[in-house]
C-alpha cells in the first residue's frame, strides 16, 4: 500500500474527502449566514436549527408520506424557507431598528424552542436515514474507496454555492440585493420592494441551511442536536472569512473543512480546536477577517 | 435609631440559623420517614434510553407490584428522573432526592460518569445506590464505597467474555474505538488487559465523544492501524452508528468489528443481517429458560419490546432490596447491604448470585453469538448460547481489587 | 442611595440571612452563585455595552482550577477560590484583548468561539476528568476552623462571598471608572474623542467581569463538590444572557432577580425534562420582543411614573 508520511494513502485521501465534505457544509451554512447578515444585519443563531429541520424534513417526508430523498432535496428546503418567511414576518421584522444584538438573542431563543420541541418529540438519539439507491455503495478508485454519496455531497454543494454566487454577483436580481445591502432607503426610492426582498433573502438563507440538512441526513444521524454541534464552528468560519464577501465565505468554509480533515490525520487531538486557533490568529493579524472589508 | 433596628433584624436572622441546622437531622425509626422510596435514575431520552430508560421504571414498578406494595407496613413508592448523561444533572438530582424527597435507594443509573458521581452522593448521605446500568469497574475499585452496590455487569466481565473469545479465534491485534468517558476508558483498559494476557497485541486507540454524529473519521484512523480487530468500546447508539459507518467505508472487508457491549435492543435495531455472527457477553437473555420467558412476556406486554439485561437487573435489584428490608427489619442502607451479603439473593436474573465483600454482585454471565437471519425462527430470536461463564470466573477476582474497603 | 433603596437592600440582606431556615440551602446557594455570575456578566453587557456570548468559560475555568487546587494540590478553600479567580481573570485578559478588536455582533461571536475552543480543550485535558467531570471536591474548612461540609455553614460562606461580589460591582458601577464605561456604552466614538483610551477601559471591564464570574464559578464548584463540562458549555453562556435580560440589563438588582427566576423555573420544571429548553426559549423571545427592560427595569420605570 502506498503511504504518505507513514499514513496509508487510502486513509489519507479518505480523511481529506471527509474534510471536504465537512467543508461543503461549512460553506453552505456560512454562505447563508453571510447573505442574511448582509441585508438584515442579523446573526442568525437559529441557522443550525434550520439545518437540523431540513434533515428532519427529509426524514419525516420519507416516514409519513413515503417521499424519497430526491423529493426531499426540493421540498424540505422549501418548507424550511416558508418557516423562515413566517419567522421574519412575525418576529425579526420588529427588531431592525434596534441594536443588532437583539436579533442574535431572538434567534438564540428561537433555536432553543425549536430544538427543544424536536428533542421532546424525537429524543436525542438520532434517526437513521438511508442513502438513496442511486448513490449507494462505493467506487473503488484503486488508491482509495470513495463512498458515492459523499462525493455527491461535495459536488451538489459546490454547484449550489456557486449558483448563489452567480445570482448575487452577476444578475439584476443580485444587483438589487447588493443595492439594498448598501442603502435600503435609496433602493426603496427606486421602486424596489425592500421589505419583501428582506423576507425573501431570509427565506433563501435558511432554505440553504435546510438544503445542507437534507444533504447531511444520510451521513449523520438525523438528530435534534445536529445543528448546534456545527453552528459555532460556522460562526468561527464566518469570523475568519469576514462577513463581507460571498466568495470569501465559500472558500473559507471549504478550506477550513480540509484543514480540519488534515488535522485528523496528523494530530487528531487538535481537530476540534484547530478552527478556533486559526480564528485567534486571523484576529491578531487581520481583525476584519480574510475577505472582510474594514468598516 | 435606624441602625439599631437594622442590627436587631440582622441578629434575629442569625438566630434563625440554628433552627435551620436542626431541621437537617433525619427522623429515627425502622423505616425512615415511614415510606420506602426507590429512585430510578436513567437516560430517558438519549442514546442509552433503549437499554434502560422508561423500561427500567416499568421493571422497578413490576418488582414493587410483585412484592406487594408495602414493606414492614410502609408504603413503597417509585420516582424517576432523566440524568441526560450528565454527571452534574444526575448527581444533583440524587442529592435532592436524598435531602428533600425521602428517597432511600437509587437504581439503574445507566452511564458510568453519572454512576460514579451519584455513588459518592449516596455515600455522603448514607443512602443506597444499586447500580445496574453503569459498567465501569471503577465502581467497585477506585471509587468503591460501602453504600454502592454494582449489580448487573461490568467492563471486566464483558472483556473477560467477549475479548477472550475473540483472541482465541485468531483476532490477536486490536485497535480500540472508545467512548471518551469513564465507561469507555474502563472497557478499553479491561479489554486490553485481557487481550494482552491471552497473547494478543493492542496497536492503538481513538477516543470519540459520547453520542458522536459521524464515526467515519474515527474509523479511518482504525483502518490506518491495520489491526485485525476494531474493538468498539462504546454502547447503545454509538455502537450502532460505528458499525454502520464501518460498512460504508469498506472497513469490514479487511478488519473485523468487535462490539464489546452490545444489548439485545441494539441487535434489534441493527438487524440480523448486519449483526449476524457477532460474539457478545450478556447477563440476561429473555429466551434462556421458562423463568426468564415469564418475566420477559410480562415486560413485553407493557413495553412492546423484550427486556435488556438492564431491565431485568433493575427488577431483580428492586426485588432483592425490598426482601432485604423485610428480613433486616429496617431500611438503613448498611443494614440492608449486610442482609444481602448473608442472605440468598439468587433469582432468575442472579444465577448463583452472591454479594461480595467489595459490593460486587456476582452471578453467571453468558457468551452469546448472534444468529443468522435464517436461523431466527420468531421475533426477538437472536442469540445462541456459546458458553455460560460461572459467577466465580465472570468477574474481577477479589484479590485483584483496588477497592480500599478490602482488607488484604 | 435614597431611603427606599436602602430599606430594600436591608430587607434583602435579612431575607438572605434567614432563608436557609425555610428553603433548601443547596438550591439557595445555586441561585446565589448564578446571581453573582449574572451580575458580573451585567457589568459588561449592561454597563459597558459589550455582549459576551462565551461567559461560561470564566465560570467553568474557575470551577476547574479551584476544584483541582483544593482536591489535588491540597490548597485551603480560600486559596483555591483565589486561584480560580486569578486564572479566570488571566483568561479574561487573553480573550478580552483579542475580542475587543471587533465590536457588536462580532464581539459576541468571537467570545462564543473562544469559549467553544476552551470547551473542547477541557473535554480532552486530563485534569478536568473530561465527560466524567472533576468529582469529590472537598469543601474544606473556612480559615481552618468552620467545617464547610455542613450545608448551613457553607450557605453563610457562600452568602458572604456573593455579598462581597455584589459590593464590588456596586462600587465599580458608581465609581468614575463606571461612569466612563457607561459613556462607552452610550456612544463609543464620543468617549474616544473625549480622550478616553476606550480599549483600555473595555479590557479592564472585561477582566473584572471575568474575575467575578470566576468567583461565582469557584464557589459553585465547592457548593456542588464537582465541576463538569456543563459549566463551560455555550448553553450556560446563553443562560446567563437570559438571566440578565429577564431581570433587566443595566440594573443593579436585575441579574439577581433574573437568576432566581431562572433557577427556580429549572428546579420546578425539571420534572418536565425537555420542556425546560422550550420554555427558556419562549421567555427569551418574549423578553426580546416585548420586555426589553426586564423585570426590574419595568418596575423601576413604573415607580418613576408613579
Amino acid at each position: 500500500m502506498t503511504e504518505i508520511f507513514g499514513i496509508p494513502l487510502q486513509a489519507f485521501l479518505s480523511q481529506l474527502l471527509l474534510g471536504l465534505v465537512n467543508g461543503s457544509f461549512y460553506a453552505m451554512l456560512s454562505l447563508g449566514l453571510a447573505v442574511i447578515f448582509g441585508l438584515l444585519n442579523i446573526v442568525n443563531f437559529a441557522h443550525g436549527t434550520f439545518y437540523m429541520m431540513g434533515a428532519f424534513g427529509a426524514w419525516l417526508l420519507l416516514q409519513y408520506l413515503g417521499l424519497n430523498y430526491w423529493f426531499a432535496l426540493i421540498l424540505s428546503p422549501i418548507a424550511v424557507g416558508l418557516l423562515g418567511v413566517l419567522v421574519e414576518k412575525s418576529m425579526l421584522r420588529w427588531l431592525y431598528k434596534l441594536d443588532h444584538l437583539y436579533g442574535l438573542l431572538l434567534t438564540f431563543g428561537l433555536a432553543l424552542v425549536l430544538e427543544g420541541l424536536f428533542r421532546q418529540q424525537f429524543g436525542v438519539s438520532g434517526q437513521p436515514y438511508q442513502v438513496p439507491d442511486l448513490l449507494r455503495g462505493a467506487t473503488n478508485l484503486g488508491f482509495m474507496i470513495l463512498p458515492n454519496y459523499r462525493a455527491w455531497v461535495v459536488v451538489a454543494s459546490l454547484v449550489v454555492c456557486f449558483a448563489t454566487w452567480y445570482v448575487i454577483e452577476r444578475t439584476k436580481l443580485g444587483a438589487y440585493l447588493r443595492a439594498g445591502t448598501e442603502n435600503p432607503a435609496l433602493t426603496q426610492a427606486f421602486g424596489v420592494n425592500v421589505p419583501r426582498m428582506v423576507t425573501l433573502t431570509y427565506a433563501f438563507g435558511v432554505a440553504l441551511a435546510g438544503f445542507a440538512g437534507v444533504l447531511a441526513s444520510p451521513i449523520i444521524q438525523v438528530n435534534p442536536l445536529m445543528g448546534n454541534n456545527i453552528i459555532i464552528v460556522v460562526f468561527a468560519v464566518v469570523v475568519i472569512g469576514g462577513m463581507g464577501s460571498i466568495l470569501g465565505s465559500i472558500l473559507t468554509g471549504l478550506s477550513l473543512g480540509v484543514i480540519e480533515g488534515l488535522t485528523k490525520v496528523f494530530y487528531p487531538e487538535a481537530s476540534s480546536t484547530v478552527v478556533f486557533v486559526i480564528m485567534a490568529i486571523v484576529l491578531l493579524v487581520r481583525p476584519a477577517g480574510l475577505f472582510g472589508k474594514e468598516k | 435609631m435606624k441602625r439599631k433596628l437594622i442590627s436587631a433584624v440582622v441578629a434575629g436572622a442569625f438566630a434563625l440559623a440554628p433552627v435551620a441546622m436542626a431541621q437537617q437531622k433525619p427522623a429515627a425509626g425502622k423505616i425512615s420517614d415511614g415510606v420506602v422510596k426507590v429512585g430510578v435514575l436513567s437516560d430517558m431520552s438519549g442514546l442509552y434510553s433503549d437499554l434502560g430508560g422508561q423500561g427500567s421504571v416499568v421493571a422497578a414498578q413490576m418488582a414493587v407490584d410483585d412484592f406487594g406494595k408495602t414493606v414492614l407496613g410502609a408504603k413503597i413508592e417509585i420516582v424517576s428522573a432523566d440524568h441526560q448523561n450528565n454527571a452534574e444533572t444526575g448527581a444533583n438530582r440524587v442529592r435532592e432526592w436524598f435531602d428533600r424527597q425521602q428517597v432511600d435507594m437509587v437504581t439503574d443509573v445507566l452511564n458510568s460518569a453519572v454512576g460514579i458521581a451519584s455513588g459518592k452522593v449516596a455515600n455522603e448521605k448514607k443512602k443506597l445506590m444499586m447500580n445496574v446500568g453503569a459498567a465501569s469497574t471503577r465502581l467497585t475499585n477506585e471509587d468503591c464505597n460501602p453504600h454502592t452496590i454494582h449489580y448487573a455487569y461490568d467492563t471486566y466481565a464483558l472483556a473477560n467474555g467477549t475479548g477472550k473469545a475473540i483472541v482465541k479465534t485468531g483476532g490477536d491485534t486490536w485497535f480500540f474505538l472508545t467512548a471518551d468517558y469513564a465507561f469507555g476508558h474502563s472497557l478499553e483498559s479491561d479489554t486490553a488487559n485481557v487481550v494482552r494476557a491471552t497473547g494478543g497485541k493492542v496497536v492503538g486507540q481513538v477516543r470519540h465523544p459520547l453520542n458522536a454524529a459521524d464515526f467515519s473519521s474515527f474509523l479511518l484512523q482504525a483502518q490506518t492501524s491495520k489491526a485485525k480487530i476494531v474493538g468498539l468500546a462504546n454502547a447503545g447508539g454509538d455502537t450502532i452508528n460505528s458499525i454502520k459507518a464501518a460498512n460504508e467505508f469498506g472497513i469490514t472487508k479487511n478488519q473485523s468489528l468487535a462490539g464489546l457491549l452490545v444489548f439485545i435492543t441494539d441487535i434489534h435495531s441493527l438487524g440480523l443481517n448486519t449483526a449476524q455472527g457477532m460474539l457478545l457477553t450478556d447477563g440476561f437473555y429473555w429466551d434462556f429458560d421458562d423463568k426468564n420467558r415469564e418475566f420477559a412476556k410480562k415486560f413485553f406486554a407493557k413495553m412492546k419490546k423484550m427486556p435488556s439485561m438492564i431491565h431485568a437487573g433493575v427488577y431483580s435489584a428492586t426485588m432483592n432490596y425490598l426482601k432485604a428490608i423485610q428480613a433486616a427489619g429496617t431500611d438503613d442502607a448498611l443494614a440492608v447491604v449486610a442482609q444481602m451479603k448473608k442472605g440468598n439473593v439468587s433469582d432468575f436474573f442472579l444465577r448463583n448470585g452472591m454479594l461480595r465483600e467489595d459490593n460486587r454482585m456476582i452471578h453467571d454471565m453468558y457468551l452469546m453469538q448472534v444468529k443468522k437471519q435464517s436461523e431466527s425462527k420468531y421475533p426477538w430470536d437472536y442469540y445462541t448460547l456459546k458458553a455460560t461463564i460461572p459467577a466465580a470466573e465472570a468477574f474481577q477476582p477479589l484479590s485483584a481489587s483496588r477497592c480500599p474497603l478490602i482488607k488484604k | 442611595m435614597d431611603n427606599r433603596t436602602r430599606v430594600l437592600y436591608v430587607a434583602l440582606l435579612v431575607a438572605g440571612l434567614a432563608a436557609p431556615a425555610v428553603v433548601y440551602p443547596i438550591f439557595l446557594m445555586k441561585a446565589l452563585c448564578f446571581a453573582l455570575f449574572a451580575s458580573a456578566f451585567n457589568l459588561l453587557v449592561g454597563f459597558t455595552g459589550l455582549l459576551s456570548f462565551g461567559h461560561a468559560m470564566f465560570l467553568g475555568t474557575a470551577g476547574y482550577i479551584c476544584g483541582h487546587a483544593v482536591k489535588v494540590m491540597g490548597f485551603p478553600t480560600e486559596a483555591g477560590i483565589l486561584a480560580g479567580v486569578a486564572v479566570s481573570a488571566l483568561l479574561g485578559y487573553l480573550v478580552g484583548s483579542l475580542a475587543i478588536r471587533r465590536q457588536g455582533i462580532y464581539f459576541a461571536m468571537i467570545t462564543l468561539a473562544f469559549s467553544q475552543m476552551l470547551y473542547f480543550i477541557y473535554l480532552q485535558a486530563p485534569f478536568t476528568g473530561g465527560e466524567d467531570g472533576l468529582q469529590s471536591i472537598p469543601r474544606g474548612k473556612f480559615l481552618g476552623l468552620v467545617n464547610l461540609e455542613d450545608d448551613i455553614a457553607m450557605y453563610y460562606f457562600t452568602f458572604a462571598i456573593v455579598l462581597f461580589g455584589f459590593w464590588t460591582i456596586y462600587r465599580t458601577v458608581h465609581s468614575p471608572f463606571g461612569q466612563v464605561l457607561k459613556a462607552i456604552r452610550e456612544n463609543e466614538a464620543r468617549a474616544l474623542s473625549l480622550g478616553y483610551d476606550v480599549d483600555k477601559y473595555k479590557l479592564l471591564a472585561f477582566v473584572l467581569s471575568a474575575a467575578l464570574s470566576g468567583l461565582a464559578g469557584a464557589t459553585k464548584a465547592l457548593v456542588f463538590k464537582f465541576e463538569t463540562l456543563t459549566d463551560v458549555h455555550w448553553h450556560m453562556s446563553g443562560e446567563v444572557v437570559l438571566m440578565t435580560l429577564l431581570g433587566g440589563m443595566g440594573t443593579i438588582l436585575g441579574p439577581t432577580v433574573g437568576a432566581f427566576i431562572v433557577v427556580t423555573l429549572q428546579n420546578y420544571l425539571s420534572a418536565l425534562e425537555g420542556w425546560v429548553n422550550v420554555i427558556t426559549g419562549v421567555i427569551f423571545i418574549i423578553c426580546v420582543l416585548a420586555f426589553r427592560r426586564g423585570v426590574v427595569g419595568e418596575i423601576a420605570a413604573f415607580l418613576k411614573k408613579a
